[in-house]
């Protein structure tokens, strides 16, 4: 049994350098060596775009001035936990994994990235920052930023345009940040869960890594399991592992399950017999039309209404759009406004295929992934809840529109987005 | 010869008018006005057309001034404002006015190549030519009293004040500190005029006040009832 | 060579849409679909006006090697 790899000891309390030290040994010296290992590794960012980490690198040290490496610990999706829990139970091994690629890539400063509603998170950051020898020695710069929160102020761009000291919205995708970031310098941006990886890497090398996962998507990866499920919570599982399996592990299903969420609110639906089917990789979830994303899992429970659910959401990522892109702006607002019309029942089921079409019309059409996102969400929520969606619009609301949520809307401080 | 002085009157007036339609042109642009015959192409076309014969006639204005030997105006003194010996702070205000409208131009022109940000600051320049343009003609031009040039200032006057109120209206819709500021700009600056005008240009003596050259001074006075 | 919007420059002025309608048509909203097929010499003139008329130089034209996908 080779798992957990990433979350080995992790138990409720921030670990000490020195028992991450007992537990990991310590981070051997790394030079550019590194980025060959994490190439041969295969290792694919887990923020949620699956970026080849290696590519990121070759781009950053292709740069003149010195780099500058931010941790990714922002975790914009509501459904995901996986990177607060790395950050507050395992910080050293995030920081390993900076520290080691900062060396590689030589750059000579390290900015660990939290959402501003979490101070505890930040607080355990800059502590373990002060023990780490290579920082209080003063070879390396690091801090911890505060972000504001908000959906898309944890995307790549719109992290930097923040720490450039404008609004945590996105920029246009050139000049990459990895060509042009903080202060026009090269910018690594990395999810804290890959810094993890990197560091395990960096001790045991990329054989090691391939062993598990499969040869597209190698490794192991964090997954937030929650809703109807015994024991919801954070998971290390294989990649490829079966959805099925990882409810297992979690104690099973609490009650009935009515669709499964995979890939957070950017993600898509599965029905029952899909979700049966689906393996946790990228090729294991594209026949459902869906990636991995983040690392999400939601069992919706039969006695929530899907309807319902869909349309908080949608309304939520409507809010949460930057506000910058014309087609993102309005059609994301048309089809949250569409689906609540349909929850209502006002106008019967005209309108569906007009919320299909407005899908199809953002997709690709805003600066960053956002509309894109919703537009998969909403779209396999026409596909998987076709019956309620169209019982709904001729009946109106239904009983199970008052349940409890499940899937959270949190609401952000005065959200810098807008 | 004479036809020089009477050219660069009418041209400096005949500018005036274009460039105060090419400023509402401009300003209907941004407020996306259109019609079936006038899709916003076509409008921001003529924005750009009429612009150019703007600068023609401004081109004709500064070089019949400076050919004209009734004045001593060298073409230094048309470009470079302030240096010269006829009325020089109100010749100066046309050479001024003259600079900023060519800053425009030329970013106009590499427009792609500066960048939208840069190329908006400076077009707002025209918002300060234009009053430069008017207090420049009512301090240098000879036609001032004249019962038609009158009638342009206060057509062109009337006509920048209500389309900039327009595009500040639609401009700043939430700043209210923008917009306030923008029409505290605009009364301020036609109250300054109106306050000015009876004891500046439009009271007698002006032309030894505001700086003619003093051997000029026996011989315009025939030259201008001659003209009116 | 073929034509690229920068979103977020874009404030759906639609001069774009009104001078090369074989390429650019206007969304509900007013914001531009773009066919991103290569544009052929005999458009090439009308796609240049409409990349210079663009009152916030959100379209451009790029040649087709600079396409590569856009990184999130």
């Amino acid at each position: 049994m080779t798992l957990p790899r990433v979350l080995v000891g992790a138990d409720g309390t921030p670990m000490t350098l020195d028992r991450h030290r007992d537990q990991h040994g310590d981070l051997p010296p790394s030079g550019s060596r590194l980025v060959d290992e994490i190439a041969a590794a295969g290792l694919r960012g887990r923020g949620g775009a699956a970026f080849p980490l290696s590519r990121k690198l070759d781009a950053v040290r292709r740069g003149r001035r010195t780099p500058v490496v931010v941790v990714n610990g922002c975790e914009g999706e509501p459904m995901s936990s996986k990177d607060r829990l790395l950050l507050s139970a395992l910080p050293h091994l995030v920081l390993d994994g900076a520290i080691a690629v900062a060396r590689a890539i030589g750059a000579d400063e390290v900015i660990v990235a939290v959402d501003e509603l979490n101070p505890r998170t930040q607080d355990t950051v800059a502590w373990a920052l002060t023990q780490r020898p290579e920082i209080r020695r003063g070879r390396l710069r690091a801090d911890v930023a505060a972000i504001p929160g908000g959906y898309v102020s944890g995307q790549e761009s719109a992290l930097v345009q923040w720490l450039n000291q404008g609004p945590a919205k996105p920029t246009p995708p050139t000049p990459r940040v990895t060509e042009r970031g903080i202060s026009r310098r090269p910018t690594l941006v990395s999810n804290a869960e890959t810094l993890a990886h990197v560091a395990l890497i960096a001790r045991h090398g990329a054989q090691w890594f391939r062993e598990v996962g499969t040869h597209e998507d190698p490794g192991s990866t964090l997954v937030t399991l929650s809703g109807a499920v015994e024991r919801p919570g954070v998971y290390e599982v294989s990649h490829g592992a079966t959805v099925s399996s990882l409810v297992t592990a979690a104690g099973g299903l609490t009650e009935r399950s009515r669709a499964f969420l995979v890939g957070g609110y950017s993600g898509a639906w599965l029905d029952m017999s899909q979700a049966r089917q689906a393996r946790l990789s990228r090729a294991g979830l594209a026949p459902f039309s869906t990636r991995l994303g983040a690392g999400i899992v939601v069992a919706l429970p039969e006695r929530s209404c899907p309807v319902a659910e869909a349309t908080r959401v949608a309304g939520w990522l409507a809010d949460h759009s930057s506000g910058q892109c014309g087609p993102c702006v309005n059609g994301l607002t048309a089809i949250a406004d569409a689906l609540a019309g349909v929850r209502r029942g006002d106008g019967g089921p005209a309108g569906l295929p007009w919320i299909a079409r407005w899908c199809q019309q953002v997709t690709g059409r805003g600066a960053c992934a956002h509309p894109d996102g919703a537009a998969g969400f909403v779209s396999s929520a026409l596909r998987v809840f076709a019956d309620e969606l169209t019982d709904h619009a001729q009946h109106g609301p239904c009983d199970a529109c008052h349940a409890p949520p499940v899937l959270a809307i949190p609401p952000t401080l005065a959200t810098a987005a807008h | 010869m004479k036809t020089y002085w009477y050219l660069t009157r009418a041209s400096g007036a005949v500018a005036l008018i274009l460039l105060t339609v090419t400023i509402v042109i401009g300003i209907a642009s941004a407020g996306r006005v259109q019609s079936r015959r006038w899709p916003r192409f076509a409008v921001d076309a003529q924005h750009r057309s009429t612009s150019l014969l703007a600068f023609v006639f401004l081109a004709v204005h500064i070089a019949t001034a400076v050919l004209d030997s009734f004045a001593p105006i060298s073409l230094p003194d048309a470009l470079i404002p302030f240096i010269g010996a006829y009325r020089p702070l109100w010749l100066g205000l046309g050479a001024t006015a003259f600079d900023l409208l060519l800053a425009v131009a030329v970013t106009s022109l590499i427009r792609e190549r500066l960048g939208q940000r840069t190329w908006r600051v400076v077009h707002w320049l025209v918002y300060a030519a234009w009053p430069v343009a008017v207090v420049h003609g009512l301090g240098t031009g000879s036609d001032v009293k004249q019962g038609w040039m009158t009638i342009v200032y206060l057509g062109c006057g009337a006509a920048v004040l209500a389309a900039t109120l327009v595009r500040i209206a639609v401009g700043w819709p939430q700043d209210k500190a923008w917009r306030l500021g923008g029409i505290g700009a605009l009364a301020g600056f036609a109250l300054a005029v109106a306050l000015w005008l009876p004891s500046g240009p439009l009271a007698p003596g002006w032309a030894r006040r505001s700086g003619t050259p003093s051997q000029l001074l026996h011989s315009s006075t025939p030259a201008r009832r001659r003209g009116s | 060579m073929r034509l690229v919007v920068d979103p977020i420059a874009c404030d759906g002025h639609g001069q774009c849409a009104e001078l090369l309608p074989e390429r650019v048509t206007l969304d509900e909203w007013g914001y531009p679909m773009i066919d991103d097929t290569e544009i052929p010499a005999a458009l090439e003139p009308l796609a240049r006006r409409a990349v210079r008329a663009c009152p916030t130089l959100a379209i451009r034209l790029r040649a087709a090697q600079d396409n590569e996908r856009r990184g999130r």
